[in-house]
C-alpha cells in the first residue's frame, strides 16, 4: 500500500459537528431499537414540559397522543400548559442540541444536559425526513406561533420552515409539538404506558392525559393541587469543581480578586473559608483572577482540598416525601405491608442530593421470582439499564436475608416484594446521556443502601410477625386436629354420650385458646389500591413470559439493536388512524 | 394375675381418665401425671439388690406440644382397658397397628407408641402384661441340665421340657414365665450374651461338663428372659454367671440391667433383676491376662463410660467398676466374646470359662 502523507490525510481531517456524532452515535442517547426510540422521544418531552410547568409555577397538564401511521411509524404529539416559548428561542430550543437554560446552572429538574428534546426531534428527521412541528403561545391576548423544524446536522442549526402565526384559542399558553418518528409499541414494563404511570405515582400534582396507538384514553388526575417547592438554583460547591472548570470560571469570572472569586462564585465560602484557601493555596486573596496560570490553579485545587469546607446547603432539593412515594406505591401494588423513608440530605462530589427508598412486601406478588425494582431520579422514572444502575448495584449489595428476603451472593433478592427507589440532586450523575442508570458514586451508593437497610429492617419485622402468626395459625390447627380424639378416648374410658362429647370438645377448644390468647391477623387491606391503574402497561396474559425474560433482552439490547418485537396491529388500523388525524386537523 | 389385680387397673384407668374430665368441665388444663422413668429417679443399695423407684414425677399437662402425646396416651389407655375388660391381649406390635385407626392421632413408627405404652406401665406402677400388652420379641435361647415344667393349654396336662435334648437347638423363653416351675441339678447358670457364643457351648455340650444351664441372652436381656432367670435362681437357689463382650454396652445395658434392673422400666425392677448375677467376663484385666485381641473404642463407647461413671447409681456404688472402666477408657479398647478363638477355638471353653470360675477375684461385681 502506497504511504500517505499528513498533507494528504489532512483533507481528510474536519470538524465533527455534535448533531453529526449523535446521528451516528444514537445510543448514547437511548435511541437504539424502535420500541426504546418511542419511550426516549416522548420521555424527553415529558421532561421538558414538567420542568417548565414548575419552573413557571404553573400546575401541569399534560396531554401525550401517540398514533401508529404505519407499521413502524408513529406520530408523537405532546402538549402542555407552560409557560410556553417565546419565538425567538423555539428554533434553538427544539432544533439545536447542547442548547438550553439548565446545564450550567445547579438546580433540582429533570433535563439537564440540553440535548434530550433536540434529539427527539433529530431522530424523527433521521427516520422519517420530516421536520417537527412546534406550536407554543406565551400569552393569551397574542396569537401562538408555529415553526416547522429540522437540525443541519452538519452546522448543528436549526432550518426553520413554515414559520407562521396561528390561533391557538383553547390554551393561555402551553407549548404542542408532534414528532413523526420510527418507533414500536408494545407493553410491558418497559413500555410507554408503564413510564406515563410511573411518572403520574411521583409526579402527584401533575395532570397527564394519555392516548395510546390502541386509541385507549388514561387520564391520571392530579393527586394534589400542591407544587413542590420551587427548586433553587445554587453555585457550585468548591468540593465539585474541577481543574478545567476552575480555568473557565477564573477566565469568565467579573470578581477582580480571588478571595472575591472565591466568595462570589461559590456556595459555602465565606471570607474567613476563602482566607484559609489561599493560604493552603500559597496565593495571595488579591491575586487577579485573570492572571491565573493553570499552576497557579491547580495550587488553588490543592488549596480547596486541604480547607474544610461546609457541605452545599440542601434547601435545593425537594423529594417526592416518603408520604407521597409510598401511597403511589399502594395505588400500585394490592401488597400487605408498605414502609417508605427519606435519607437526610447528603453531597457526593459537592452536589447534595437526597434518597427515597420505599417497598411493598406481600400480597398479590409473586413470591419465587426475583424483586420488581422501580428506579427515579428527579421524579423521572428509569426504566432502561438496570443493570448499569448504582441503585440495583446498591440493592445487589444490601443483605436482604437478614430482612426475609430470599437472596444469592450479591444479587437481586427474590420474594413478594417491589422496592422503589428515588434519586434527586441539583445534578444527577447519568452513565450516559440516554439518562436511564446512576453512576455509582461511593456516597450515592452507600446512602441508597442506608436507606434500603432502614425499610429492611421495617421488613424484617413484619416478615417475623407474618411467620409468627403462620406458626400460631399451624399450632392452632394442629389442636384442633387433637381434640376430637381427646374427647373420644375419654368417652371409651368413662362411657359419657354424644352430648357429653361435644360439650367437651367445646371446653378443651376453650382453654387451649385461653391459653394462647388471641390470634392476630394480616390482611391484605389496601383502600387505595388501584387495580385499574397497575394492569396499566402491563402485558396480556399469554405474553407474560415475554416479561420475565424482559431482564435478558434488555441485556441484549444494550449490546446490539434487536428486531423489532411483533406489534399488535389493530383490527383496522387504517380507519383509525384516518379518524385520528381528522380530530387532528 | 389375679382377678383382682385386673379389677384394680381398670379402676385406676377409669380414675385417671375421671380426673382428667373433671379438669376439662372446670375449663382447667388437664393434667396426666407419671414417674420420671431414668436413672435419675433410682436408687441403688445392694442389700435390696435392684435399681428401686423414686418418687420424682412429670406432669404432661395439654398444651398445643403435648396434645398429640395426650390423645394418644389416652387412646392407649382405652385400648388397655378394653383387653383388659375382654381378656385379650395384644403385643406391643398389634398395638401399634391398632392406632392406625385413630386417624391424625395415630403412631408412625412402633417406637413411638412403645414409649406411650411404657409411660402408661409406669404411671399404673405394673408390668405391661397386666394391662394388656405382651412383648414380641423372642426371649432367650436354654440349653442344659434343666427340666421347665410348663402346662399345656389345652390339656391342662404338665409338660416337662428336659433342656438336654435339644441337640443342635436350645428351649425359647416364652414371653409369659411367670407359671413355669423348674427341676435342676446344676449347680450354676451361664448367661451369654451372643448366640454364637451360646451356639459353640451348646454344640460341645459344655453344660454337661460344666454341669450347669447355659443361657443366650442375645444382647440385652427381654423382661421374660430376666424374669425367667430370677425365678430359676431364687427358686433353685442357683448363681448367675454372666459372660458378655469385653465393652461398655456389655456391662452397663446387658449385665447391669439384668442385675439390678433400668431406669426406663424401674417400677418393675423389684420383680425383673436378677441380684444373684455375677460378671466373669470379658473384663479389661481379661484382655491383658489372655493377650486378647482388640478393636479401638468408639466414641459412643467412650461417651458411654463417661455416663455411666457420672449418672449411673450402680456404678457409683462399686468401685471395682469404676476402676475397671477407667481401665478400659486408658487402655482405649474393646473386646468381643469370640476374641478367644485367636487362640483356638475352644479355647474359651477349655481354658478361659474353667479358669475364671474358679477364681471369684477376676470377677466384677
Amino acid at each position: 500500500m502506497a504511504q500517505r502523507s499528513a498533507e494528504e490525510l489532512a483533507k481528510k481531517q474536519r470538524d465533527i459537528s455534535i448533531a453529526e456524532f449523535f446521528e451516528k452515535n444514537r445510543h448514547l442517547l437511548g435511541f437504539d431499537n424502535p420500541r426504546r426510540s418511542l419511550l426516549t422521544a416522548i420521555k424527553e418531552g415529558v421532561d421538558n414540559a414538567l420542568d417548565a410547568c414548575e419552573e413557571a409555577r404553573i400546575l401541569p397538564e399534560l396531554n401525550i397522543e401517540v398514533i401508529q401511521l404505519g407499521e413502524t411509524r408513529f406520530r408523537l404529539i405532546m402538549e402542555d400548559n407552560g409557560p410556553g416559548i417565546v419565538r425567538a428561542q423555539l428554533p434553538k430550543i427544539f432544533a439545536k442540541l447542547l442548547y438550553g437554560s439548565k446545564f450550567h446552572k445547579l438546580a433540582q429538574s429533570r433535563g439537564q444536559q440540553g440535548i434530550g428534546i433536540s434529539a427527539a426531534v433529530l431522530y424523527g428527521q433521521l427516520t422519517t425526513g420530516k421536520p417537527a412541528s412546534i406550536t407554543s403561545k406565551t400569552d393569551k391576548n397574542s396569537p401562538a406561533h408555529h415553526v416547522k423544524l429540522k437540525i443541519n446536522t452538519t452546522t448543528n442549526k436549526p432550518d426553520v420552515s413554515d414559520d407562521k402565526e396561528v390561533a391557538w384559542d383553547e390554551k393561555e399558553h402551553g407549548t404542542r409539538i408532534e414528532i413523526d418518528l420510527e418507533g414500536s409499541y408494545t407493553k410491558g414494563r418497559q413500555s410507554v404506558d408503564e413510564y406515563i404511570k410511573e411518572t403520574a405515582i411521583v409526579n402527584p400534582h401533575a395532570t397527564i392525559i394519555y392516548t395510546n396507538p390502541e386509541a385507549e384514553q388514561l387520564i391520571f388526575p392530579r393527586a394534589t393541587n400542591e407544587l413542590p417547592p420551587e427548586a433553587k438554583e445554587i453555585k457550585p460547591h468548591p468540593y465539585g469543581v474541577e481543574l478545567g472548570r476552575f480555568i473557565k470560571m477564573l477566565e469568565t469570572t467579573t470578581t477582580k480578586t480571588l478571595q472575591q472569586f472565591l466568595t462570589t462564585e461559590f456556595v459555602r465560602v465565606g471570607v474567613g473559608t476563602a482566607k484559609e484557601i489561599c493560604r493552603n493555596a500559597s496565593l495571595l486573596p488579591n491575586t487577579k483572577p485573570k492572571k491565573f496560570t493553570r499552576e497557579m490553579a491547580e495550587q488553588l485545587l490543592k488549596g480547596v482540598k486541604l480547607t474544610k469546607i461546609i457541605s452545599p446547603p440542601t434547601d435545593c432539593i425537594s423529594p417526592i416525601t416518603a408520604e407521597l412515594l409510598e401511597s403511589g406505591l399502594r395505588k400500585e401494588i394490592n401488597a400487605e405491608f408498605y414502609c417508605s423513608t427519606t435519607r437526610p440530605p447528603a453531597v457526593y462530589r459537592g452536589n447534595p442530593f437526597i434518597i427515597e427508598a420505599a417497598l411493598a412486601y406481600g400480597g398479590e406478588q409473586e413470591g419465587d421470582k426475583t424483586v420488581r425494582v422501580m428506579r427515579f431520579a428527579n421524579r423521572v422514572p428509569l426504566l432502561y439499564q438496570q443493570g448499569a444502575c448504582a441503585i440495583t448495584n446498591s440493592i445487589q449489595n444490601t443483605a436482604w436475608r437478614s430482612y426475609g428476603l430470599q437472596q444469592s451472593k450479591n444479587s437481586i433478592p427474590s420474594g413478594p416484594c417491589t422496592i422503589v427507589v428515588h434519586m434527586s440532586s441539583v445534578w444527577v450523575p447519568f452513565t450516559s446521556e440516554s439518562k436511564e442508570a446512576l453512576a455509582h458514586y461511593p456516597e450515592i451508593i452507600r446512602e441508597i443502601k442506608r436507606a434500603l437497610q432502614e425499610c429492611g429492617r421495617k421488613l424484617a419485622s413484619f416478615v417475623n410477625k407474618k411467620r409468627r402468626i403462620k406458626d400460631e395459625g399451624k399450632k392452632r390447627s394442629y389442636i384442633e386436629k387433637f381434640i376430637p380424639h381427646v374427647a373420644e378416648a375419654l368417652q371409651e374410658l368413662i362411657g359419657f354420650d354424644e352430648i357429653n362429647s361435644k360439650k367437651i370438645e367445646d371446653d378443651l377448644c376453650e382453654i387451649l385458646e385461653h391459653t394462647r390468647g388471641e390470634l392476630e391477623e394480616i390482611k391484605v387491606d389496601n383502600p387505595e389500591y388501584d387495580a385499574e391503574l397497575a394492569n396499566i402497561g402491563k402485558e396480556p396474559r399469554d405474553n407474560k413470559k415475554e416479561e420475565r425474560d424482559e431482564v435478558k433482552e434488555e441485556k441484549m439490547e444494550e449490546t446490539k439493536e434487536k428486531s423489532a418485537p411483533e406489534k399488535k396491529i389493530e383490527e383496522n388500523p387504517e380507519d383509525k388512524k384516518e379518524d385520528k388525524q381528522k380530530t387532528l386537523i | 394375675m389375679t382377678k383382682k389385680n385386673e379389677i384394680d387397673v381398670i379402676a385406676k384407668i377409669t380414675e385417671i381418665a375421671k380426673g382428667i374430665y373433671g379438669k376439662i368441665k372446670l375449663i382447667k388444663q388437664p393434667e396426666i401425671e407419671m414417674p420420671i422413668r431414668s436413672l435419675n429417679n433410682v436408687e441403688y443399695n445392694s442389700k435390696d439388690g435392684y435399681f428401686k423407684q423414686l418418687d420424682k414425677k412429670k406432669t404432661r399437662t395439654l398444651t398445643a406440644s403435648t396434645i398429640k402425646t395426650f390423645a394418644q396416651t389416652l387412646r392407649m389407655m382405652g385400648l388397655s382397658k378394653k383387653l383388659i375388660e375382654t381378656n385379650d391381649i395384644a403385643t406391643k406390635r398389634e398395638a401399634y397397628y391398632v392406632s392406625k385407626n385413630w386417624g391424625d392421632a395415630r403412631f408412625k413408627e412402633q417406637p413411638e407408641s412403645d414409649t406411650v405404652m411404657d409411660d402408661i406401665e409406669a404411671m399404673m406402677g405394673v408390668n405391661r402384661e397386666q394391662i394388656g400388652f405382651i412383648p414380641g420379641e423372642k426371649g432367650g435361647a436354654v440349653a442344659g441340665k434343666l427340666t421347665v415344667i410348663d402346662i399345656d393349654k389345652e390339656t391342662d396336662k404338665q409338660l416337662n421340657i428336659d433342656c438336654t435334648k435339644f441337640g443342635a437347638g436350645a428351649y425359647s423363653i416364652p414371653s409369659s414365665v411367670e407359671h413355669l416351675k423348674f427341676e435342676t441339678n446344676a449347680k450354676f447358670v451361664l448367661a451369654v450374651e451372643t448366640a454364637g457364643m451360646f451356639e459353640r457351648l451348646n454344640k460341645h455340650k459344655y453344660w454337661k461338663k460344666a454341669n450347669c444351664v447355659l443361657i443366650a441372652m442375645s444382647g440385652v436381656p427381654t423382661r421374660a428372659t430376666r424374669r425367667f432367670m430370677r425365678k430359676l435362681s431364687d427358686e433353685n437357689n442357683l448363681p448367675v454367671f454372666v459372660f458378655t463382650d469385653g465393652d461398655p454396652y456389655g456391662y452397663f445395658s446387658i449385665y447391669r440391667t439384668l442385675k439390678v434392673g433400668s431406669g426406663n422400666a424401674a417400677h418393675i425392677n423389684e420383680f425383673f433383676c436378677v441380684p444373684k448375677a455375677e460378671f466373669i467376663g470379658v473384663t479389661p484385666q481379661d484382655i491383658i491376662d489372655y493377650k486378647l485381641p482388640t478393636h479401638p473404642l468408639k466414641e459412643v463407647d467412650f461417651k458411654k463410660i463417661k455416663d455411666v461413671l457420672k449418672n449411673d447409681p450402680f456404678c457409683l456404688h462399686h468401685k471395682e467398676w469404676q476402676k475397671a472402666l477407667k481401665q478400659m477408657a486408658k487402655m482405649k479398647v474393646r473386646v468381643e466374646q469370640q476374641a478367644f478363638s485367636a487362640h483356638s477355638l475352644n479355647f474359651v471353653m477349655e481354658k478361659y470359662l474353667p479358669d475364671k470360675l474358679k477364681n471369684s477375684k477376676t470377677w466384677l461385681p
